[in-house]
């Protein structure tokens, strides 16, 4: 392993430690509060598990139209014009790049052609683990590529687990109250002792 | 119209009647809507195995969106199996219920509890109806949370104790399978379970998959309450209400287990579980080793609930013990005793619970002599044992007979071996509290004792004959297990159903 892609990863070492972190706490410790943290750590350590999943370079939404991606032919050049991104249009622009992809396109339609491609280069990289459509819209994959993603289902994913970690939470220490009450101490060594003599 | 959208109201009745319970109060009311509801629950998942066994698999969109991009829920045999064991247990443990949660549960805490119940149950369904991982997750979580809080409810000081070991546990293994969870969407870029078995076939070999299955395996392993992870399971069973313990120890562990069949069979496949992965061998030797150790120690036991308890521990690795043998027999056999172990600790739970109601103490010490002033519980318990056992005519016995002939079949003449010398310590912890309560001179507490009121004898008759009836007639579970352990293990070559 490089360094480069010991430090590329950095996130999920970040991950991994809190994970044996929290994992350490809660079996070193005896404290039923700091038990209580330790798996609040480990718990966390998942979240970030999954966002840091969740950023996909070059990733764009996945945007499914019903003719298998190729939906955008159907509007007129203008209306294209509207909905295609700067990275689209930068495509356009670099107009040297048409020549090798863009066999089909005639001499008046080439500029719709060009914007065509440029679309579809847009809606092929629907979701990030499509390929990144070659050709004709290089340039429109540079700029896209620059884009850090964020795909937003890890995240939905996450806000469920952050629910459920504070349902786990409010009822660990919902039990840990009554635990005091009955046995006046949170240390589980001295529950345990008070168990036995009992 | 309403036949369609059975499934998901059998998640959304439950789960809709929790809040509004909370929202009503009141003791009766509270308890009898939770009743109705129950039993409605009962009546759907009957509606739906009937669908099932005549038409095949349901497959429920939720909200009309399509099968890879919105939520799934799959009824085939082996879920709808499952969900009518649970369910069943589910109404008729309730109807059990309310003597003995006057007892053990202060009053003005029953629509909690009632509301809590429904909860449980609405998580175990979930767990088995849902074709979408993550929401084996989110039902995961609210079947447990809602068990902790059902166990804390215990009248002794240790159950808030109990449920807290058994909530950090609990937690670390959801936790470990939503690792598992969320290496898999990395890997496939989806959560539909039949997705993702069929892009995983293409990932072979990948680290990111062995790891994803380790973490699922270990996860699932806690909550099962495999050997070595079972330690939450004895003191969460014995301090527990009752009637709480009778509903967990039959239906919760039991739900795990089948999501492990389906993550093992449906989604990692069998083929990379057990050839490319020594998960067979892993569970044999644990589940062999769990039953000996587990065997032993309800045989030392002087508190008959934890007696049960360990004897759970004993039973699942049976359970896990066909299904490492990764063929149809073993497999069948597996889920076959799913559903008669679950009728036979439910029942012999319930048997508990009375003794608990009239003599008022869990130690086989006040119990002696029993059986002459409460013949019938105690003969209750004379039936359920058989049926731990593994008497012929009783449900213990077909289960533990075809893997036994599946053990021998597969060429495993040991693994029999060890079977019948673990159901001899079987006969010891059964024996001991039969001879407690037929011949010895009763104690001060049993002497005063009565026999349970009818409401809680029939409903644990029901169940405790139940087990006779599933154990001489049974084309029902047997052939149902087969067809499910067909479905699953012969989804090798397609690419696995959710």
């Amino acid at each position: 392993m490089t360094m480069e892609t010991f430090l590329g990863l950095y996130n999920y070492w970040i991950v991994i430690f809190l994970m044996m972190t929290g994992f350490y706490i809660v079996i070193a410790r005896g404290n039923l509060i700091k038990t209580i943290i330790g798996l609040n750590i480990f718990q966390t350590s998942v979240f970030l598990l999954y966002i840091t999943m969740g950023k996909v370079t070059g990733g764009i939404a996945p945007i499914v139209s019903e003719s298998d991606g190729h939906g955008a032919e159907n509007h007129d050049a203008g209306h294209e014009h509207d909905a295609v991104n700067s990275a689209a249009e930068h495509a356009f622009n670099g107009s040297g790049a048409f020549e090798s992809g863009a066999e089909t396109a005639t001499e008046s339609g080439e500029f719709e052609s060009g914007i065509e491609t440029g679309v579809d280069s847009w809606v092929q990289t629907v979701g990030y683990d499509e390929p990144i459509a070659d050709g004709v819209a290089g340039h429109a994959n540079d700029a896209i590529s620059e884009v850090v993603y964020s795909n937003p289902l890890p995240s939905v994913l996450m806000l469920t687990a952050i629910v459920v970690g504070i349902a786990t939470t409010a009822l660990a220490l919902a039990l840990v109250v009554r635990i005091r009450e009955e046995y006046g101490t949170i240390e589980e060594d001295e529950i345990l002792e008070m168990d036995r003599n009992s | 119209m309403i036949e369609q959208h059975l499934p998901i109201l059998l998640i959304a009745l439950p789960l809709l009647a929790a809040p509004l319970i909370v929202l009503l109060g009141g003791r009766r009311r509270a308890y009898i809507l939770a009743l109705t509801v129950c039993w409605c629950v009962f009546g759907i998942a009957v509606a739906v195995m009937s669908r099932v066994l005549g038409t095949g698999p349901i497959s429920y969109e939720l909200g009309g969106w399509p099968s890879p991009y919105g939520i799934v829920y799959v009824v085939d045999y082996l879920s709808a199996f499952v969900m009518l064991f649970v369910s069943g247990i589910g109404a008729i443990v309730l109807t059990y219920a309310p003597a003995s949660i006057n007892r053990e549960i202060p009053l003005s805490k029953h629509y909690l509890f009632c509301a809590t119940y429904l909860l449980c149950l609405t998580g175990l369904l979930g767990m088995c109806i849902t074709g979408d991982l993550f929401n084996v997750f989110v039902f995961l979580e609210i079947s447990s949370l809602s068990s902790y809080a059902l166990i804390s409810l215990g009248k002794t000081r240790r159950a808030p104790m109990a449920a807290l070991q058994y909530l950090i546990l609990g937690t670390i293994g959801a936790t470990f399978f939503l690792i598992g969870i969320g290496l898999l969407y990395q890997m496939t870029g989806t959560l539909n379970m039949a997705d993702i078995a069929s892009r995983l076939e293409s990932v072979d070999g990948s680290k990111t998959k062995l790891v994803a299955f380790a973490f699922m395996t270990v996860g699932l392993c806690v909550k099962m309450a495999v050997f070595p992870l079972h330690t939450w399971l004895p003191n969460a069973y014995t301090y527990a209400p009752s009637v709480v313990t009778c509903f967990i120890a039959a239906t919760a562990t039991k739900v795990s287990v089948y999501a492990f069949i389906r993550l093992v069979f449906g989604i990692f496949t069998p083929h990379f579980a057990f050839e490319e992965m020594p998960l067979g061998d892993a569970l044999m030797i644990f589940s062999l080793v769990g039953i000996f150790v587990a065997s032993t120690a309800a045989i030392y036991q002087t508190n008959i609930k934890r007696l049960l308890a360990w004897s759970s521990v004993a039973q699942l690795g049976y359970m896990l013990l066909g299904i490492s043998m990764a063929n149809v027999g073993g497999l069948s056999a597996g889920i076959v005793h799913m559903f008669n172990h679950a009728l036979i600790k439910g029942g012999l739970f319930m048997v508990v619970g009375c003794f608990v109601l009239q003599i008022g103490s869990v130690k086989l010490e006040d119990l002696r002599g029993a059986g002459k002033t409460m013949p019938l519980t105690s003969f209750a318990w004379v039936i359920g044992g058989l049926g731990l056992i593994g008497i012929p005519m009783t449900a213990g016995f077909v289960s533990k007979w075809l893997l036994l002939t599946s053990a021998v079949g597969a060429g495993l003449w040991p693994v029999g071996i060890f079977m019948l010398l673990s159901s001899l310590l079987a006969v010891v912890y059964v024996w001991r509290v039969v001879e407690i309560l037929y011949f010895s001179e009763p104690s001060k507490l049993a002497e005063k004792a009565t026999e349970a009121p009818i409401q809680m004898l029939i409903p644990m008759y029901v169940v405790i004959g139940a087990t006779i009836v599933f154990g001489c007639w049974t084309e029902f579970s047997i052939g149902i297990a087969h067809e499910a352990a067909v479905s699953l293990v012969g989804s090798v070559t397609s690419g696995g159903t959710p």
